[in-house]
């Protein structure tokens, strides 16, 4: 891009492109639609198949756009109690560990980005090393089972009240952000440190609570391993869990059918996997075009670090 | 981490602020930002209890754990579990499908953001290039279970794309999630399709931030696009390429073993247990809790260790380094 618009605007002869290097721009713009090609391909394969009759899946009709268009799939998956309720308490879920994540990062965040808060060091070590060192499985069960969290709602955003790496996003943004002299002068206009977050850093700092939410509420929304380890009562599974029972277990069920329930079944079980699939993605579709943005900023804080 | 407290460091003396530094005790400042601390107190208890107690109830694994005894009640075993495990018929295989799993996500996974970030970065039609990102970055959004199942659906061979497209052409349709020496593969190609347009973000980047005179200084010397590519891109490049590969190896015996874990079926079981699957179902599954305490610890120090020797052998050779 920098190359680009430099040369743009100055098309002087002795740097125009040589054969060699024009070739090499085609080549590049083939390789990249084809890149595109094969990322866009399943995703639209998927959709389709979703609004396409069970028939036409089995049977391999649909390549690109829907065939005998219904919307069969997405009524039986809606038939289907469990989605409903794995919906409601993804978005409990989501909407209450985020909220508890954004809050412990910026608590602990902001008084590490401070040069004045002695033992900063330590503390920031301290934070780092459960990134490279991690006391296991079994002994992060039998924590959460001795805190007495197991099989509640609790053990959904208890467990992952903080991720190390957005506290590093968050506190590289306050150092660059909020500056020293700024703090000074409301500390001597008798501001007390919260004061100051609560009235002055939370109003600056819109953008990369943006940032933590996103990549908070992604992390929650597509979350199953924690489900799996600490629930075992169905009514508390989050919408991944119900997923894997619908999508993938059922694989399993599916050997021990006899062979022609199973194709008339196939087509049925098919477009309903299809259109759970799209279920479980609308969400994150819609937030996309949003979180785009603000994910590549979040990428962006995060790599200033290097 | 601490390029950022130099960096910091750096700047404020350059701005030539000389108003923080004054001598005091550390109690005098503990006690005029006492509400740093009243801040800080809720996440590093958070940290205290689920971070830093695990690792000390880690000692499960040397221990023979009854569940009314407790962790610290519990008879001490010394290192019969972990001795257990390396005589385990499962200990070689285990091994075997982590390597042979991440020497495929270090090589091609690694290298297909960057490639891509290469391409997109020659790019000038920027409607183009903003669609190639749009469509690229999504798949990172979709959940595992969601990806996992849709490898599961398109590889199924009588019903799933594979077979359709295999059929069409007239060949006999595979069963790839059947192959198990298939698996590692799959496992690494749906990552690079799910991935690699995240992951080319942060070198796009690093590529914008190149000196813009170089690409000029390139030009009049009459460099070919390659030739810039090699010699600017890829230098630019290579602090964050560096500080990435650390990164990524701080996640070798985990990888992503949530998606490991959705892909595993009876046939490919012999090349996708991973130690981290199979400390969930020996030890959660299975309750043997000490059995898989051990095993995952022997996981988490070999994953430490890794970190710190890939880190200091690219301070070594390469001056960039994560600390």
């Amino acid at each position: 891009m920098v190359a680009g618009s430099a040369a743009a605007p100055l098309p002087r002869p002795h740097i125009r492109e040589s054969f060699g290097d024009r070739v090499f721009l085609i080549c590049v713009t083939a390789f990249l639609t084809i890149i595109l090609l094969v990322v866009l391909y399943p995703l639209i394969y998927v959709i389709s198949s979703s609004f396409s009759s069970g028939q036409a899946v089995t049977t391999g009709k649909v390549w690109l756009l829907p065939v005998e268009p219904t919307l069969h799939g997405y009524r039986t998956a809606f038939a289907y109690p469990q989605i409903l309720r794995g919906f409601q308490n993804s978005v409990i879920y989501t909407a209450f560990g985020t909220l508890i994540n954004v809050v412990m990062t910026i608590l602990i965040a902001y008084p590490l980005s401070r040069r004045d808060f002695y033992g900063r060091k330590v503390i920031m070590m301290g934070l780092v090393f459960t990134m490279m060192f991690y006391g296991g499985l079994i002994p992060t069960y039998l924590t959460v089972r001795a805190v007495g969290i197991l099989n509640t709602r609790l053990a959904m955003v208890v467990p992952q009240a903080l991720a190390v790496w957005q506290v590093i996003i968050a506190r590289t943004f306050f150092q660059s952000t909020i500056a020293d002299e700024l703090v000074e002068a409301a500390d001597i206009d008798g501001c007390s440190d919260v004061g100051f977050v609560w009235s002055v850093v939370l109003p600056l700092s819109k953008p990369i609570i943006a940032v933590l939410v996103l990549l908070y509420a992604v992390g929650h929304w597509n979350a199953y391993f924690d489900a799996l380890v600490y629930l075992h009562q169905t009514d508390l599974f989050p919408l991944q869990i119900i997923l894997r029972n619908v999508l993938i277990l059922n694989d399993a069920t599916r050997a021990t059918m006899r062979a022609s329930e199973e194709i008339a079944r196939e087509g049925l079980i098919d477009i309903l996997k299809y259109a759970v699939i799209v279920i479980a993605s609308v969400p994150v579709m819609i937030l996309y075009p949003f979180a785009q943005k603000h994910f590549v900023k979040g990428v962006m804080i995060g790599s200033l670090k290097g | 981490m601490g390029n950022v407290e130099t960096a910091g460091a750096l700047r404020v003396e350059a701005a030539g602020t000389q108003s923080v530094v004054k001598r005091k005790t550390p109690w005098v400042k503990i006690r005029r930002h006492w509400q740093y601390y009243l801040m800080a107190a809720l996440p590093l208890t958070y940290l205290v209890v689920f971070k830093y107690i695990p690792m000390v109830g880690a000692q499960i694994a040397f221990r023979d754990f009854s569940p009314v005894e407790g962790i610290w009640g519990s008879e001490w075993v010394g290192l019969e579990h972990f001795l257990l495990f390396f005589k385990s018929p499962n200990f070689i295989p285990l091994i075997r499908n982590v390597v042979s799993i991440n020497v495929l996500v270090m090589t091609l996974g690694f290298v297909a953001p960057i490639i891509l970030a290469l391409a997109l970065n020659e790019l000038r039609n920027v409607a183009f290039k903003r669609t190639v990102q749009m469509v690229t970055y999504f798949p990172h959004f979709i959940s595992t279970v969601v990806m996992a199942s849709m490898i599961i659906l398109f590889l199924n061979p009588r019903v799933g794309f594979a077979g359709n497209l295999a059929r069409l052409l007239g060949w006999e349709p595979v069963d790839f999630m059947g192959i198990s020496a298939a698996f590692p593969w799959i496992y690494v190609f749906s990552e690079i399709w799910q991935r690699s347009g995240f992951g080319a973000i942060i070198y796009m980047a690093a590529l914008a931030g190149i000196n813009p005179e170089l690409y000029e200084a390139a030009r009049i010397d009459g460099a070919s696009r390659l030739q810039k590519i090699r010699h600017i891109d890829l230098t630019g490049i290579l602090p964050t390429i560096i500080i990435l590969l650390i990164l990524q190896s701080g996640e070798v015996m985990n990888l992503g073993f949530e998606k490991v874990f959705l892909l595993q079926n009876p046939l490919n079981l012999p090349n996708s247990e991973v130690i981290a699957t199979y400390v969930y179902k020996i030890g959660l599954i299975n309750a043997s809790f000490s059995f898989g305490a051990a095993v995952g610890l022997f996981n988490s120090v070999i994953n430490f260790f890794l970190i710190i020797i890939i880190n200091s052998i690219a301070r070594r050779v390469s001056e960039h380094s994560l600390w």
